[in-house]
């Protein structure tokens, strides 16, 4: 029998991720994405939207807020990473209800959301900024702000993770190419609710969450 | 007509018969097709191509993807097998240059290892065409599903196509059984025109056609001619004949740097993929 939660709210992250035991090592990484994802799924993904996690690492605090919000059976939370889990410790579409994609190797999320917001569909595409060192990230970038993709919105989560950093700013980068850009708290949910969603004709929108390690 | 001619002409009609089909392109290919809204060029950018396909297979369409084989196979391959495998959906990949199409080009513009690429990923359904004719079947055949499907188009072909799909016996006798894939057959008639081996044909390597197979070879001796890396298809047969005593020939494009430009049939000659060498390699064996 499946639990379904739908009355868990922000304040009940914490004791979910607590479920999520076993040998999990991300930790660091799955927390700086817990308030983007908060704001998704509480304040802007629309029925008809995707959602893709293209940062695969660390998907405690993805897989928390899908059971919050009732995607998720609470009880797959338990045997994380376990043999016969439907959660890995990257996620896997085919496994996890609510997964659009599934993510692990770095610089895929974003190609495959040009793609689907090609055909239309308002796409959100979560990326980290370590994960930006993957040229193939740059191919879709380029094309998605040459062709004014506007279905399209990267969230960049940066905590300074990239072994080389981008000095002038990750945000600097998207605008040359064309994008709608701009940076927030990663902590602010007002902020980042009203950067994601920010609609501009005609440009992909990249909003940049910092968040501090 | 080439059989990339007539793939240019099916894609159109394609495009404007069923709404689900969309092409993806990286430049390759795009001067030869008309303009149409459900053509995506996304420049030179080939890990983007099988990226977005992945994307639009999500939202339903049917994606064919196409281009030179190094750059739709070799480039893309982590995203041929997690954007389109891993995600569990289908594109129709359709390549053009086979092993040594590009003669002239290089090193860089061949790929003899593009199926043995594929073959190991799960799920892919491998066309081998011979003829025009039959590389506008398999394509249309190919719009009809959801599967992950690779065409591998060449300018070298065979003189008249075979019809009936898979494993087709052309001839029967006592000797080898030699099985032809795509255009290899042409030589390979040739080659045995005055041996008494049977010839067998197919276009579609992978799933290979193992039962097809045991049904057809009654001797010991097998004969594989392969357009692309030798050996590609070694295992599938040695599979197909574990429970009997058999003995393998393999011949195909060698595994190795091949550092010469000059024609096709240049190259063809030299891999022993000629008539001649065919016949020489049977004759040893």
């Amino acid at each position: 029998m499946t639990t379904l939660a739908t009355e868990l709210g922000y304040a009940d992250l914490p004791q979910l991720l607590i479920r999520l035991t076993g040998d999990e090592k991300h930790d660091s990484s799955s927390l700086s994405t817990l308030d983007v994802l908060w704001v998704l799924y509480d304040r802007v993904l629309a029925e008809d939207d995707r959602f893709l996690l293209s940062k695969g690492h660390g998907p405690t605090a993805f897989y928390a807020v899908l059971a919050a919000k009732g995607i998720l059976p609470l009880e797959l939370l338990d045997d994380f990473g376990s043999f016969g889990s439907a959660l890995g410790h990257h996620p896997d579409r085919v496994l996890v209800p609510g997964a659009e994609i599934g993510s692990g190797s770095l610089g895929h999320g974003l190609p495959i959301a040009v793609g689907r917001a090609l055909a239309g569909r308002r796409t959100f595409v979560l990326v980290g900024d370590g994960e930006l060192d993957e040229g193939s990230n740059w191919e879709a970038v380029q094309y998605a702000g040459r062709v004014g993709l506007d279905p399209l919105t990267v969230v960049v989560v940066d905590n300074d993770s990239s072994t080389y950093h981008w000095p002038g700013g990750i945000e600097q980068r998207f605008a040359l190419e064309g994008w709608h850009a701009v940076r927030v708290d990663g902590r602010d949910h007002d902020a980042l609710a009203a950067a994601l969603l920010d609609r501009v004709e005609r440009r992909p929108r990249c909003v940049v969450a910092e968040v501090r390690r | 007509m080439t059989m990339r001619a007539r793939f240019y002409e099916a894609a159109a009609q394609a495009l404007e018969r069923d709404e689900r089909v969309a092409l993806v392109l990286a430049d390759i290919g795009v001067s030869q097709l008309p303009r149409h809204p459900r053509i995506f060029n996304v420049g030179i950018r080939e890990q983007l191509m099988i990226g977005v396909a992945a994307g639009l297979a999500l939202e339903g369409y049917r994606p064919v993807v196409h281009s030179y084989t190094p750059f739709l196979v070799e480039r893309p391959y982590e995203q041929v097998k997690l954007d389109l495998g891993h995600q569990d959906v289908g594109a129709v990949l359709v390549s053009y240059g086979a092993s040594y199409d590009a003669s002239r080009e290089g090193r860089t513009h061949q790929a003899p290892e593009d199926v043995a690429l594929l073959s190991a990923l799960p799920g892919w359904t491998i066309h081998v065409p011979g003829h025009p004719d039959e590389a506008e079947h398999l394509f249309a055949r190919a719009l009809e599903t959801d599967d992950r499907v690779y065409i591998r188009l060449s300018d070298e072909q065979n003189h008249a196509r075979v019809d009936g799909g898979g494993l087709v016996v052309l001839r029967e006798g006592e000797g080898p059984f030699v099985l032809a894939v795509g255009p290899t057959l042409g030589e390979t008639l040739a080659a045995t025109a005055d041996l008494d081996v049977s010839v067998a044909y197919l276009a579609t390597v992978r799933p290979f056609p193992c039962e097809a197979l045991r049904a057809s070879v009654r001797g010991t001796d097998v004969v594989l001619v392969e357009p692309y890396l030798a050996g590609t298809s070694s295992a599938e047969i040695s599979a197909a004949l574990s429970d009997r005593p058999h003995r393998l020939l393999a011949l195909g494009v060698p595994n190795a740097e091949f550092r010469h430009y000059g024609d096709p049939h240049e190259h063809r000659a030299a891999h022993g993929l000629d008539a001649a060498g065919i016949r020489a390699s049977i004759e040893r064996f």
